[in-house]
């Protein structure tokens, strides 16, 4: 496939990334990566320590530029697909409105008041009056649950309230796709069914597009359309969510493929398998072996 | 008034109510224009303001905003304050920010005029 899909809102075609190793020598963490994530689609993307996820994460968002690759986006102010490996930094900063973030530890300014940091974003790229600016934060604030919080400093908030407050300012500007970085790290299970509630809810009642990168596989199951797994820079599965819950649920020695295999272990957190036991040795053996 | 252009198609008066007709996408490009527009209806202080949403395709949170902070002005005079037509996409957004128990919605201009 090397044409933009229909109904695609980022449509990514072989994307390379190289980085040096401690020696030198070039190690691609992105080898060719090729997948779509569809308007309105709840995309999960997990892997493996070292898989490329955060990588292709802030190549989606204009933070890394691939080597070789495109990255198109069709958003609703733009007729025609934009290609933000070739876009200058006033194109990508007018694709950012477009976009918001919620980054794994909220990100707030620690100057600001909850409320500031959730206005900035409006303050910096509109001429909206404060009265309404003020408003809008009231209403962001509300649906993030964090209104009794809002003239509170961020050192004064809980790891779940801050990530809250960085939701509420990640769609301030009623972003098209949201991305997560791992919203559910560090959280308890109860304030992380509500960051997933929250996901969901953008996502059923505002069409918002949302790319979740998650090693949480309880709320990746509860919150995904489809999701896709990376192993070593390449997408080894890409489906929708049943496709991964019978994976899931499979017995592994009913699974022939050693890529089933491997999701399986990934999804269930089991010890052994081909994650652990690339070559029926583990990295212990082998050393001993070795020498 | 005729076309006013952008967002505000146009002002009219109906016996003591002010109608304020929007259309296309309510978002922050447009916001600044339709706040004016609502807060010159505001001032003749109309019994009844109402704003048609007919022909809005969408509208941000700046735009939602925009008719909360008029909704006020009108609560602070003691008039009343309406919104009509609006599509499933307008109506959600009122939804999801629990707008929808503030403001009184309607189907129709008529209704809202004769509510």
């Amino acid at each position: 496939m090397t044409g933009d899909a229909p109904g695609a809102v980022i449509s990514i075609r072989n994307v390379v990334k190289t980085f040096p190793d401690q020696q030198g020598r070039p190690v691609r963490v992105l080898d060719g990566v090729t997948l779509d994530v569809l308007a309105g689609e709840t995309l999960i993307i997990m892997g493996g320590s070292g898989c490329g996820k955060s990588t292709l994460l802030n190549c989606l968002i204009g933070e890394l530029v691939p080597d070789e690759g495109r990255i198109l986006y069709r958003t609703r102010d733009c007729d025609e697909p934009r290609d933000i490996t070739g876009l200058d930094e006033t194109g990508m900063n007018e694709l950012r409105k477009r976009f918001g973030i919620l980054f794994q530890s909220g990100a707030l300014f620690n100057s600001m008041t909850v409320a500031e940091n959730v206005a900035l974003p409006l303050a910096e790229h509109s001429y909206v009056d404060p009265a309404i600016i003020d408003i809008v934060v009231t209403m962001k604030l509300q649906q993030v649950r964090m209104l009794p919080h809002r003239d509170k400093m961020p050192a004064q908030l809980s790891g779940g309230q801050k990530k809250r407050a960085g939701l509420a300012r990640a769609t301030a500007l009623d972003p098209e796709i949201l991305f997560y970085d791992e919203p559910s790290a560090g959280l308890d299970p109860v304030t992380s069914a509500a960051i997933d509630e929250l996901i969901m809810d953008l996502s059923r009642k505002l069409h918002v597009t949302s790319v979740v990168i998650t090693h949480e596989m309880d709320s990746a199951f509860r919150i995904a359309d489809r999701m896709v797994m990376l192993d070593r820079g390449r997408v080894l599965r890409i489906g929708p969510r049943s496709d991964f819950e019978r994976l899931r649920d499979a017995d592994p020695a009913d699974l022939s493929s050693p890529d089933d295999r491997l999701i399986h272990q990934f999804l269930t957190g089991e010890t052994t398998g081909p994650l652990t036991d690339a070559d029926g040795l583990s990295e212990y053996e082998k050393q001993i072996i070795a020498g | 008034m005729a076309d006013q252009g952008g967002c505000v198609k146009d002002v009219r008066r109906q016996g003591s109510a002010v109608v304020v007709a929007l259309r296309g996408g309510v978002d922050l490009h447009h916001t600044p224009a339709v706040h004016k527009a609502l807060v010159q209806a505001c001032e003749q202080r109309p019994a009844k303001l109402v704003v048609n949403l007919e022909e809005v395709d969408y509208m941000d949170s700046s735009g939602l905003g925009t008719l909360v902070e008029v909704f006020r002005r009108v609560h602070q005079y003691n008039g009343s304050f309406a919104l009509c037509g609006a599509n499933h996409r307008v109506q959600s957004v009122l939804e999801i920010t629990r707008l929808d128990r503030f403001f009184k919605v309607f189907a129709t201009e008529q209704e809202a005029l004769s509510a």
